[in-house]
């Protein structure tokens, strides 16, 4: 029980770290940014009417004030830090004056819910498969999805979903390529928009899998393989235990332990390719948002996106390594 | 060394088939020396001229010839993999053969921070830094901020194997022989990480041209010097897939699959050969 805690505390100092430099370094690089954000909403606002200089320099006083830009950075990073704690990151541009974080809470659902669902299947699909194959090894059946999987996982996120665009977008359009949910249907719980958010998931979802399925599938491959040679395998193969067994609680289960921490430690990656998935086909996730403020100059919200990506990943991985004793009996024993 | 070579392409067809396709990639991107045309100009072929036997690739809606266009782009791209695995080499090498060696807190703190490079979210800081240099962010400014990103997964690999070579007979007598640290880090089991060293370059190489690529397409780098990325950038902003121009889009990414594929098969199978088990497997023995 000590080794759990001590397991924890380890996490849980990790999970602090990453969060602080994470965001420090957001800070940092965006403040080294040579885009004024009191300017750009100044010409924003001022490109749809003609001001007084009065009324514009009036403006720039407020919104100097708003943005805290007029304070050294080093008291702007020491108030930035006291306000992402309270959630308040400053109205954000491209939808002035709603706050950064409201924008940002919005998208939120739409990526979690992409990254979480696809990296489930992934991971129970790569490395059932995975394991199975490793279990089977000269199945005509088995060699082929790894064929497959070693040809799918060299490709990255953005080219996959690119091909999966033209394919299915161009060349035989039955599945939506674009938006979150169909215009036609009002957002809320009715039948109709739940079935047009699915539909409008598929292709995020399948580009995300078939990417991700491949490392799952030959990482598990490879430790399963290595694993069925061991004597107590055989021992158990020779006292009759049912095949089934052998393979799901004295195989897999053994195997899966180093695939949680992989998990982990992919979960990074894994949310760069789900932000850079939401590009492509338009969903209004966090990736989107992300890259509209950018071409917007919008300071707030690419500061606001980054730093909560930094917290929400970081946070992912906590949870995950927390499910690492659960399969591991020894951490729990001792 | 070329026995070794000579094994692997015999006995191994992953080796060989990556080794065919990134030695046609790699010639295909030589012969932007040779090439007639500047690739910075544009209109200087019949724009929107499908694959013919004058124009390989057919033209762009720019007035490019695709074929010399796409040779300049890959080379761009490999040298900027080339650049981007080399830099992150070094540190991942550092790292994780001091981590291994010398242990202790020395190895507690640089795994800690070696954690937290894992686990920062990539795509997001790297738009960040595009935010800053805005159109200065060029090849080599990118590679170097890769670089600082593309180390650790190989730092935890090469200090597990340093772990080991550290209780090994060759290093204690070194030691006692009076070594420097140095000394024996970089001659003696510098040696023994060479082969993951190449596995991993590869590996370094395919995740670094496939954040140019995503980054590019984006029009987040600079879109006026031509890689696989700005290819695809101009024909999107083209709309070539809606045009019809479809050329413009298949053809590079056939191109950079097989790259991708060429890089990750000669990964696999250099790993596979350092081990010795599955070597014999694969032998018939």
């Amino acid at each position: 029980m000590t080794d759990y805690i001590w397991f924890l505390a380890k996490r849980a100092a990790l999970l602090v770290a990453v969060i602080f430099f994470g965001v420090s370094a957001a800070f940092f690089i965006t403040h080294l940014s040579p885009i004024d954000p009191v300017e750009t909403a100044l010409g924003r606002i001022s490109s749809q009417a003609s001001f007084s200089p009065q009324a514009i320099a009036e403006m720039r006083q407020t919104l100097t004030e708003l943005y805290g830009t007029d304070a050294p950075v080093l008291s702007q990073y020491g108030n930035f830090w006291r306000r992402l704690l309270v959630g308040d990151l400053g109205p954000s541009l491209i939808a002035f004056p709603t706050p950064a974080m409201t924008l940002v809470m919005q998208a939120m659902p739409w990526t979690v819910a992409l990254l979480v669902i696809s990296t489930l299947i992934t991971f129970v699909l790569g490395n059932l498969l995975g394991g199975l194959a490793g279990y089977n090894q000269n199945n005509a059946l088995f060699k082929s999805l790894g064929m497959l999987a070693i040809s799918l996982q060299p490709i990255p996120y953005y080219v996959v979903a690119f091909i999966l665009l033209i394919l299915f977008g161009f060349v035989w359009p039955v599945l939506p390529i674009s938006g979150g949910y169909a215009m036609t249907v009002t957002p809320g719980l009715n039948l109709p928009f739940v079935l047009s958010v699915l539909n409008h998931a598929i292709l995020p979802a399948l580009s995300l899998v078939l990417v991700g399925f491949g490392s799952w599938f030959l990482g598990m491959r490879a430790l399963v393989s290595n694993i069925v040679t061991e004597d107590y395998v055989t021992y158990a193969e020779l006292a009759g235990v049912r095949k089934s067994t052998i393979v799901g609680s004295y195989v897999m289960r053994n195997a899966l332990i180093p695939q949680i921490t992989g998990l982990a430690m992919t979960l990074g990656t894994v949310f760069s390719g789900t932000v850079i998935t939401e590009e492509v086909f338009n969903y209004p996730g966090l990736g989107s948002l992300l890259i509209d403020a950018v071409f917007e100059g919008d300071y707030a919200l690419v500061l606001a996106v980054s730093s909560i990506s930094v917290v929400a990943v970081a946070g992912a991985i906590f949870v995950v390594d927390l499910l690492y004793p659960l399969l591991d009996p020894r951490i729990r024993s001792e | 060394m070329f026995t070794v070579l000579h094994d692997l392409v015999r006995y191994n067809i992953e080796f060989a088939i990556g080794l065919g396709l990134m030695t046609a990639i790699v010639i295909f991107a030589g012969l932007s020396f040779v090439s007639p045309v500047d690739p910075t100009m544009v209109y200087l072929a019949i724009p929107d001229q499908p694959p013919s036997a004058e124009n390989w690739f057919g033209t762009n809606s720019r007035g490019q010839d695709l074929f010399w266009q796409l040779t300049f782009a890959f080379r761009n791209s490999l040298v900027f993999g080339f650049t981007v695995a080399i830099l992150s080499r070094i540190i991942s090498i550092a790292v994780g053969l001091t981590s291994g060696y010398v242990g202790g807190w020395v190895d507690r703190s640089l795994m800690f921070v070696n954690d937290i490079f894992v686990a920062i979210p990539i795509f997001p800081v790297l738009v960040l830094f595009y935010f800053v240099f805005r159109d200065d962010l060029d090849s080599f400014r990118l590679a170097l901020i890769m670089a600082c990103f593309g180390w650790p997964f190989d730092a935890r690999l090469i200090r597990s194997v340093a772990m080991g070579l550290k209780h090994r007979e060759f290093t204690r007598h070194a030691v006692f022989a009076g070594m420097s640290t140095r000394k024996i880090l970089f001659e003696e089991h510098l040696p023994y990480v060479m082969p993951i060293i190449f596995s991993t370059f590869m590996n370094n190489m395919l995740w670094s041209i496939g954040f140019e690529v995503t980054l590019a397409v984006l029009g987040f780098t600079d879109i006026n010097e031509p890689t696989v990325g700005t290819v695809l950038y101009w024909a999107n902003s083209h709309s070539a897939m809606v045009v019809g121009v479809w050329w413009w889009v298949v053809i590079p990414i056939i191109l950079v699959v097989m790259t991708f594929l060429g890089l990750f098969l000669l990964a696999v199978s250099t790993n596979e050969y350092i081990d010795p088990r599955s070597r014999l497997r694969r032998m018939g023995a």
